[in-house]
């Protein structure tokens, strides 16, 4: 009746999964029971969890995304933790099959449920309006994308309380994956819920492709476009190409798992070592996926706080492309250990080190913007600028590990672990939070606070440095990655160093929580009436802030590069005649994407668990859902002229002000 | 109704110059020659990738590559016949959509199969076959 | 979506863009079928990835049976027919829903559904043989592989079917409207991209596979 659940899948003999499992369990209620205390769930519903509105998805994936850095930097710091303690003959807090789940979930919540949402969320906030247009091509499949996403995040979560998670390391290595060394739910739980949000992913990649190749405003042509967005059409050409992949080789595992078939295993012909080839085929485009929109979000904010257009537009393009293209031609450098050889090794070494030169020509780039521009130094270029240090520390360290003979020595040593922690916070996470603090103006209407925005940068970036730093050093050493148990005593006061810098990280994430707090509280003060808090350049900055849900009242026509900014001088120039503004249609709400989530995850939870029927009938139901919702013609709602033009001039005379 | 694109266009100003994949110049007017043409060449080629696996009429070592050239030149006939993907200005973007997909599974395909082969040459199994049967 | 915002403008004139996002947002018919077109990419590339799946592993019989063994190329021809025909067929239905010669339509797509019927029936007799001989997908990488690839297009194809017939019931309902429109465009496209992945498919695992 219940498949393989029962009683025993919940921790009632692990203290630290108890208090875990019941912070959570307790923080989930008291959402529940405050929203339904201040009677939100109405307005809840209507504005959010059915809103097609690009604005409002970008939002909820960013939110997702920070609620999951926080379970994520948990892990992060028990482990450091852990390894801070257990030296020598200390065996700190933490069983070893405990540490496995914890650097497990570590990596497959930081990657899929923090970096993507995050970063997949700001491309939705802002690309249609950088586009000047009113929403992406496909709304209701947007919102769809976003609750597979957030199913499969809820599905990770529910292993803390229910069952466990796995213990094969954040890409699920056969043969310890195969069902005869992973016998239990935690490897179910990884492949199930990364299914489920892979396939939200890849169809918000289709969305963002779509939308940027057949929906700008006229007279946006590919050159015209902010950087931004053509950083958001690779990393989304790059999502479409790589995300197939992914769901074929899980599937793969799965059916190793559930019907015995032998893609990986050490019998009957299985071959583990195609699952490392495949599951990197994927895995090495993922972060290229995750930093070319970085790189993006790096090219709108230092232009904007240098005050001068970007420096070679076209040199950025051709090396975003390039980039895109190149980054599919290295996955082997992940494995060069596992002995392809020399003639192979020496193809995709140099491959990742040729990726190095793109890469340099848009770090020379905002270099060249910045010099002689009149520089502001607001929370966002802070960020930028710890970016353009960090990481080019960090490709650098990359360069050398694409050294075959170099990786040989390093590979799965913590220099790696340094390596792409290095890059992934200096550019991804750094950039995020740029971009959050850069368009979290428009977003809501008011701007974040400078101090603690100051502060939350400060304690990152040193927080970064001391707690990777020694890592670097470790990882030449000899210390390998994944250790519970830290056999070297030598090690420990650079493991002490690393754990006072994970803390000074806690502080910084505990800062960027006040600044939110603090801001939301003293809200009207810092309110933006005028749309344009920095002085952009780019069509976003021209709507009031939030924007109203179409947008722009009439499709602004673009000129050139910098479109908002041409606007502005020629407003300042020979001043503007008012539009004619048409009444538009704006796509209606829809629960499809939410009530789909639902029943993935059901069907997600019963196929972890086994229970036939209800995997069955939650398949049903969501198949019910998509046909359900397609049958009927979707119709909008009309806006009427009237209403544009009175919010467009509204807007205008403040922005004049 | 079934609006074309060009009546559409003219009413959004968008590109006339634009078509999706599927629809082709002779859409709606005349078309269906152009199907059943595509018929006819992929039932050739499929009778002659027939023929080349049975018979010896192909040189045995180069049987794969006819049978490839045979497969290929299928593929292009559906392409061409059938999903109209054309090589005019009104579909460029879909032919660069199709390039960047040929380009990444030749990338996928040919990685693949060249790191396996080295693999398999350099990291055999250890155990004799008959221990890796069963468990 | 903003009808006629350029043209209201006055400075671009309608139908005067070239192509390349001159004039405006593309129209609906063109953006749903172009983001249908990457989704089928999409769904090559997965394919694709079965593909080098199968060619790695196409010899790991763990001493069972081989290709050689097991194919019959009879039956292939007989798929190959089925789902060649019913490429056409659909061809010819969707322009038929095109013109609005409605008769045509149904037609030809009641045609298209048999055929694909037949495909699946043939492949799901051959699958339930090499079963009942012992050389089910669990018997070795080999057959895993090739069970997987095969049955993923035979997937792809019964959901077509399922798709087909909820399409036939809205052009029913609703009649040859400008959303049933777009999803026949859709369709026809996805038919005919399995037929293309089914001329790699016959060429690779089974013509390639009794030498």
């Amino acid at each position: 009746m219940f498949g393989r659940l029962n009683l025993a899948a919940l921790p009632l003999n692990e203290p630290l999964d108890m208090v875990a499992s019941g912070a959570m369990i307790l923080g989930i209620l008291f959402v529940l029971i405050l929203v339904s205390a201040k009677g939100w769930w109405p307005s809840l519903w209507r504005e959010w969890l059915t809103s097609v509105d690009h604005k409002r998805i970008g939002i909820m994936y960013v939110l997702l995304a920070m609620l999951m850095l926080c379970r994520g930097f948990i892990d992060a710091l028990m482990m450091r933790t852990q390894q801070a303690l257990a030296i020598g003959t200390a065996h700190g807090y933490l069983p070893p099959e405990h540490y496995d789940q914890i650097f497990s979930a570590h990596g497959t919540i930081m990657i899929f449920f923090v970096a993507m949402p995050f970063v997949i969320g700001l491309m939705n906030f802002v690309v249609p309006l950088h586009l000047g247009v009113r929403d992406v091509a496909f709304p209701v499949l947007n919102a769809v994308s976003f609750w597979l996403t957030a199913s499969g995040a809820l599905l990770v979560n529910v292993s803390l309380v229910i069952g466990n998670f796995s213990r094969a390391t954040w890409l699920g290595f056969p043969p310890l994956s195969e069902l005869k060394f992973s016998p239990d739910v935690g490897m179910d739980y990884y492949l199930w819920s990364l299914q489920i949000s892979g396939l939200g992913s890849l169809l918000a990649g289709i969305n963002m492709v779509t939308t940027i190749i057949k929906m700008r405003a006229p007279g946006m042509g590919y050159m015209r476009m902010p950087i931004f967005c053509w950083t958001a059409l690779s990393s989304s050409m790059l999502i479409v190409a790589a995300f197939p992949v992914l769901t074929a080789t899980y599937a793969m595992l799965l059916l190793d798992r559930y019907v015995g078939m032998h893609f990986f295993t050490n019998d009957g012909g299985g071959n583990a070592m195609l699952y490392f080839n495949l599951i990197w085929v994927w895995g090495h485009p993922e972060v290229y996926i995750l930093v070319l929109p970085a790189f993006g979000i790096y090219s709108e904010i230092v232009p904007t706080f240098s005050s001068k257009t970007l420096f070679g537009y076209r040199s950025m393009v051709l090396a975003t492309l390039g980039i895109c293209i190149i980054s599919f031609t290295v996955w082997l450098h992940h494995f060069f250990t596992m002995g392809a050889g020399a003639d192979v090794n020496a193809f995709f070494g140099i491959m990742s080190m040729i990726i190095a030169i793109p890469t340099g020509v848009k770090v020379f780039n905002w270099l060249f913007t910045m010099y002689r521009g009149r520089l502001r130094f607001e929370v966002p270029l802070l960020w930028a600028l710890g970016f353009i240090v960090t990481f080019v520390i960090g490709g650098l360290t990359g360069v050398l590990l694409a050294v075959p003979p170099a990786d040989f020595v390093l590979h799965n040593s913590v220099f790696l672990v340094a390596h792409f922690h290095n890059v992934i916070i200096g550019a991804v996470l750094f950039g995020v939070f740029a971009g959050y603090n850069y368009w979290f103006p428009k977003a809501f209407g008011f701007v974040l606070d400078r101090r603690w925005g100051i502060v939350s940068f400060w304690c990152w970036l040193l927080g970064f440095y001391l707690a990777f730093m020694p890592l670097y050093v470790l990882g030449l050493r000899g210390m390998t990655r994944r250790l519970e148990h830290i056999p070297d005593p030598r090690w420990r006061p650079l493991l002490e160093i690393a754990e006072v810098g994970a803390l000074l990280i806690l502080a910084g994430l505990a800062a960027l929580i006040t600044q939110l707090v603090v801001s939301i509280r003293s809200r009207e003060r810092r309110r933006d009436r005028s749309g344009d808090p920095w002085q952009g350049r780019t069509l976003e900055w021209s709507t009031p802030s939030p924007p109203p849900e179409y947008n722009f009242a009439v499709l602004p026509e673009v000129e050139s590069v910098d479109a908002f900014w041409q606007t502005k001088r020629r407003r300042a120039a020979q001043g503007e005649p008012p539009p004619h503004y048409e009444s538009i249609e704006v796509p209606a709400n829809s629960p499809n994407g939410f009530i789909t989530a639902f029943f993935a995850v059901v069907t997600g939870f019963a196929l972890i668990w086994h229970i036939a029927w209800l995997a069955i009938l939650g398949l049903a139901c969501a198949l019910l859902t998509l046909l359900g919702f397609g049958w009927f013609e979707r119709h909008g709602r009309r806006i009427p002229a009237e209403e544009l033009e009175r919010v467009d001039r509204a807007h205008r005379e403040q922005a004049a002000a | 109704m079934a609006e074309s694109p060009e009546a559409q266009a003219k009413t959004t100003g968008a590109d006339l110059e634009d078509r999706p994949p599927g629809l082709g110049e002779h859409a709606p007017a005349g078309g269906y020659g152009i199907y059943t043409a595509g018929l006819g060449f992929a039932l050739l080629l499929t009778i002659a990738s027939f023929i080349v696996a049975r018979s010896h009429l192909l040189w045995p070592p180069g049987m794969p590559v006819g049978l490839a050239v045979l497969a290929i030149a299928q593929m292009g006939v559906h392409l061409v016949f059938f999903l109209q993907i054309g090589t005019g200005p009104d579909n460029t973007n879909n032919v660069i959509a199709l390039a960047f997909g040929i380009l990444i599974v030749t990338l996928i395909v040919s990685g693949t199969l060249w790191i396996m082969a080295h693999l398999d040459a350099n990291m055999p199994a250890m155990l004799p076959p008959e221990l890796l049967r069963g468990s | 979506m903003s009808a006629g915002a350029a043209s209201i403008l006055g400075r671009v004139e309608p139908g005067t863009a070239r192509g390349h996002g001159g004039g405006g947002p593309a129209s609906t018919r063109i953006t749903v079928a172009y983001g249908f077109w990457i989704f089928l990419l999409s769904d090559i590339i997965m394919f694709s990835t079965l593909f080098a799946t199968y060619a790695v592993l196409k010899g790991a019989t763990a001493g069972g049976p081989d290709g050689r063994a097991l194919f019959e190329l009879k039956t292939v021809g007989y798929e190959t027919a089925c789902l060649l025909f019913s490429s056409y067929t659909c061809g010819i239905g969707f322009l038929s829903a095109e013109r609005h010669r409605v008769e045509l339509f149904y037609g030809c797509f009641a045609i298209t559904f048999l055929l694909g019927a037949a495909f699946l029936g043939f492949e799901a007799s051959e699958f339930a043989r090499m079963v009942a001989m012992g050389a089910g997908p669990a018997r070795s990488a080999f057959l895993s592989a090739f069970f997987s690839l095969v049955g993923l297009h035979g997937l792809h194809v019964t959901v077509g079917l399922l798709w087909l017939v909820y399409l036939v019931a809205q052009t029913a309902a609703f009649g040859l409207k400008d959303f049933v429109c777009r999803r026949l465009h859709c369709f026809s496209l996805f038919w005919h991209a399995l037929d293309i992945i089914w001329v790699a498919l016959f060429t690779l695992v089974y013509l390639m596979g009794v030498q």
